[in-house]
């Protein structure tokens, strides 16, 4: 009978006892970065005013809190590659936009890199793509480090390819980049060799013009 | 594609600058881009709604968006105001709290709406007002949980199996999750059956039976029937054993396992019968035998896998631990409170029954919760007031804690209900969201067949590239230039499945191709060996596909050759072979020429390899001589 009168007279609000603390933790991490100003990033960058702007509120769009952290950023990147697996080229990228290794990528660095691929001079662009291709900032691409990367770029491509992507595409390709690169034949690239090649090779010359007008 | 992921693609393409040294081939080109102090009143649009606040209002909180230099940003040079593209309603009270320094939510909002919304100008939610603050923190704890839910319910049941499970890991999700499969269904129910034989059995054992023949007392049937209770309950526990068994090798942690309740339960099922195996019978440890049977019923409580209430309940009992020892604790509290004033009160009293506390105690719990049973009754009158004040404060006692533990048990219950809801339309959601993505992958596919296969009228392809925004454009522009980096194409699941079949086929012909192109070792493919045993292994897929998949002759109508920068002699020569077509969507290295093979293909694929290639071969070693590096064949039977 006590039963029934106390569930008649139910009124009481649910109690969560212990999970106020977790409040806190949640709303202290809501970071916010801002970036330098306008005038600054013009001055530091080959963008005019408006094309910063541009950039800016798309890159405020997708993330308000100003930085972007690497599991956004391979979200981000593997919705252009839906056929494969994005996730380790886009660490690496990751990785070569973030020059601080801070473990986070911020609008600075986002227009810096830009700024170099689009409208830097061809060495300039050819000193990123080494920097892509050096994971461990050595001043040496090797051959492991070679065939991270083109094993990276051959799993955008996904299963269903043609020809049939066969097991050892990467090592041929990595065996092929290395003869033209190389020079000396020491078994490592360094950035001198890298960027002479690219310069003796017309396809990639060519090639690097194509990007300028992206935005 | 999200909208908002398009804002990314230009740093996606810029990216792809990192490429090219691996490339083989030039990067296609890209598709041609047809296409802002004393105080003043400062204009800020916000999707339409024009709002106009002062300066200064604005720079009372700095470390905001639109406190700091970030606001310069957006601002609209031409309209000489400042633009953002979200929503006006929400911008009212974020503006608002710039006017007046409180910053309410507001009740009719979508909580995550409104924290992005904070998020986007760079507010801290602490600052919402106390007016505001507490519908604001409820409405968020429960969304928080609705969503922790939703991923629980997502990633934990019916995921499917990841591709290289082992037996081991298989036998885990069949036993916790039996709707999986039939096997383990049927499992389900046998277990389900043979703890409801178990449970009835120990109950029927302690009915009466009549008595054997020759003796007057009536027997209970578990000893009238001994052998085949016997049998019944080893049938049982042997079930109850292997299960166990099987249960504690699948399991991904044996340890925690072992200490989780459902295992103990398990394991004090089965045990009373193994203890009874191995003790002797003589009379002195018969009494504990007795008491280990009691431990049978136990067996009940493995219902529980089987019923969803039953945990329900379980977990309802445990998450109100609290008010259950609030109400232990008040009871034990009053108990020995009235206990002693009963006593006290009847000690008097001849005959009575209440001999000591602790006897009192007996009265007193039979009053609070108002059973009233009769065996003790107080005399005195004393005895009579305080025994109607216990049973009146019995009721109060007991009542407080209880819709504590009744709401949340409906909380939960009312919970795991949406999840089976949510699991019902997760299917559906799905697969809905598989085929969007399918959509974007496929635009890419469908794309390329569209330029290869081509309209005779360049009307129509203009027509057919118009139909693309500009995004996509650009988008397939950046998959293009991966396939040339990686020299392979993107195809759909079909050909390749059908390229996997016919691969073995070709077995022979494709070797030696990897052969001398490793020979080869260049960028470009040189060689008119292995391009033609290619093409021959082509051919040979294609015939095969054929015969293989589509089960009778079909004529093979076209075959598609991508080249890069043929120069005009070859072309020409192309067009003296068959009839032709060039398609130029505007990008001079990139031609497709369709040709028509007037042979059709043998029933065979050996048969057929002699004639047909004889054509093409030949338009190759014209072109050979160009400076191309590499050529796709894509071969499709209309």
């Amino acid at each position: 009978m006590g039963a029934v009168v106390g569930t008649l007279t139910m009124q009481t609000k649910q109690r969560r006892p212990s999970r106020d603390r977790a409040d806190d933790d949640l709303e202290m991490t809501m970071v916010c970065h801002r970036p330098e100003g306008l005038d600054q990033l013009e001055a530091q960058t080959n963008f005019s005013k408006r094309e910063l702007q541009v950039l800016y509120r798309g890159f405020k769009n997708e993330c308000p809190s100003g930085i972007v952290n690497e599991e956004t950023f391979k979200q981000i990147y593997s919705q252009f590659f839906p056929h494969g697996d994005a996730s380790t080229y886009a660490h690496f990228l990751f990785n070569a936009f973030d020059s601080a290794h801070t473990g986070s990528i911020k609008f600075e660095d986002f227009v810096t890199a830009l700024s170099i691929l689009l409208r830097g001079s061809v060495t300039e662009k050819l000193q990123w793509t080494f920097n892509l291709y050096d994971i461990n900032r050595d001043g040496y691409i090797n051959k492991e480090e070679m065939t991270d990367i083109v094993r990276a770029i051959y799993d955008m491509m996904g299963k269903y390819t043609y020809p049939v992507l066969k097991n050892d595409a990467p090592k041929q390709h990595v065996e092929a980049f290395f003869q033209k690169m190389d020079k000396n034949r020491d078994g490592v690239v360094t950035l001198d060799e890298f960027i002479l090649s690219c310069q003796e090779d017309e396809n990639i010359m060519r090639s690097l013009q194509l990007f300028e007008n992206v935005i | 594609m999200a909208a908002g992921v398009a804002t990314w693609l230009p740093f996606a393409r810029a990216a792809a600058v990192g490429w090219l040294p691996l490339a083989k081939k030039t990067m296609p080109k890209p598709p041609v881009d047809n296409s802002s102090k004393s105080d003043e009143i400062l204009y800020v649009n916000v999707s339409g709604v024009r709002f106009q606040t002062w300066k200064n209002t604005l720079d009372r909180y700095p470390e905001t968006l639109l406190g700091s230099s970030e606001k310069e940003f957006f601002y609209n040079e031409d309209t000489q105001e400042y633009f953002f593209d979200r929503d006006p309603e929400m911008f009212r009270h974020i503006l608002n709290f710039y006017r007046t320094g409180k910053l309410h939510y507001p009740r009719n909002e979508c909580i995550q709406a409104f924290d992005e919304e904070l998020a986007f100008y760079g507010i801290v939610p602490e600052i919402i007002g106390d007016c505001c603050m507490e519908e604001y923190r409820d409405r968020k704890k429960e969304n928080q949980e609705r969503l922790a839910e939703d991923t629980e319910a997502n990633e934990g049941m019916d995921a499917p199996l990841p591709p290289h499970s082992t037996s081991r890991e298989r036998l885990w999700r069949a036993f916790e999750n039996p709707h999986t499969s039939t096997m383990a269904l049927v499992f389900y129910y046998v277990t389900g059956f043979f703890i409801a034989v178990s449970v009835i059995a120990n109950v029927v054992e302690t009915v009466p039976c009549r008595p054997r023949k020759g003796s007057v007392k009536d027997l209970p049937c578990g000893e009238k029937y001994q052998l085949a209770f016997f049998c019944m309950d080893t049938a049982c526990v042997l079930i109850f054993t292997f299960e166990y068994l099987m249960r504690l090798f699948a399991a991904p942690s044996r340890c925690k396992f072992m200490r989780s309740v459902m295992s103990v339960i398990d394991v004090v099922a089965i045990m009373p019968y193994y203890i009874g195996l191995v003790m002797p019978e003589n009379e002195d440890v018969s009494g504990a035998f007795v008491t280990l049977r009691v431990f049978r019923v136990f067996r009940i409580f493995k219902f529980s896998r089987h019923s969803q209430g039953l945990r329900i309940l379980g977990y309802t009992l445990k998450s109100c631990a609290s008010e259950l020892g609030f109400l232990l604790f008040s009871l034990t509290m009053a108990i020995i409170i009235f206990a002693t004033v009963m006593f006290y009160a009847e000690k008097g009293t001849a005959g009575s029954t209440f001999t000591s506390i602790p006897a009192s105690f007996w009265y007193t719990i039979v009053t609070m919760t108002t059973l009233g049973y009769g065996d003790m009754v107080p005399n005195t009158i004393a005895g009579k007031i305080f025994g109607s004040i216990c049973s009146l404060s019995g009721v109060l006692v007991i009542a407080l804690p209880v819709p504590v533990i009744v709401s949340n048990f409906s909380r939960i219950y009312h919970q795991n209900q949406r999840a089976d809801k949510m699991r019902a339309q997760q299917k559906v959601r799905l697969a809905r969201i598989r085929m969007a993505k399918k959509g974007t992958a496929n635009a890419f596919l469908q794309y390329k067949e569209d330029r290869s296969l081509g309209d005779r009228d360049s009307d129509t392809t203009a027509l057919c590239v118009k139909n693309r925004s500009a995004f996509e454009h650009q988008h397939h522009h950046l998959l293009h230039c991966l396939e040339k980096t990686t020299n392979h194409e993107f195809t759909n699941e079909m050909t390749y499945s059908e390229l996997c079949m016919t691969e073995s086929v070709g077995y022979r012909t494709s070797r030696s191709t990897s052969l001398s192109s490793q020979q080869g070792a260049q960028n470009n493919s040189t060689g008119c060996c292995p391009r033609r045993a290619r093409r021959r292994a082509a051919m040979r897929l294609a015939n095969s596909t054929v015969s293989v998949s589509r089960g009778s002759v079909q004529e093979l109508d076209t075959l598609h050759i991508k080249t890069t920068s043929i120069p005009p002699q070859t072309r020409s020569s192309l067009n003296a072979q068959t009839g032709d077509l060039k398609l130029n969507c505007g990008e001079q290295d990139f031609t497709a020429a369709i040709i028509s093979i007037p042979t059709p293909p043998a029933n065979t694929p050996d048969e057929s390899l002699p004639p047909s290639p004889a054509p093409i071969p030949g338009i190759l070693r014209n072109t050979r001589a160009t400076a191309y590096t590499h050529d796709t064949v894509k071969i499709s039977s209309l």
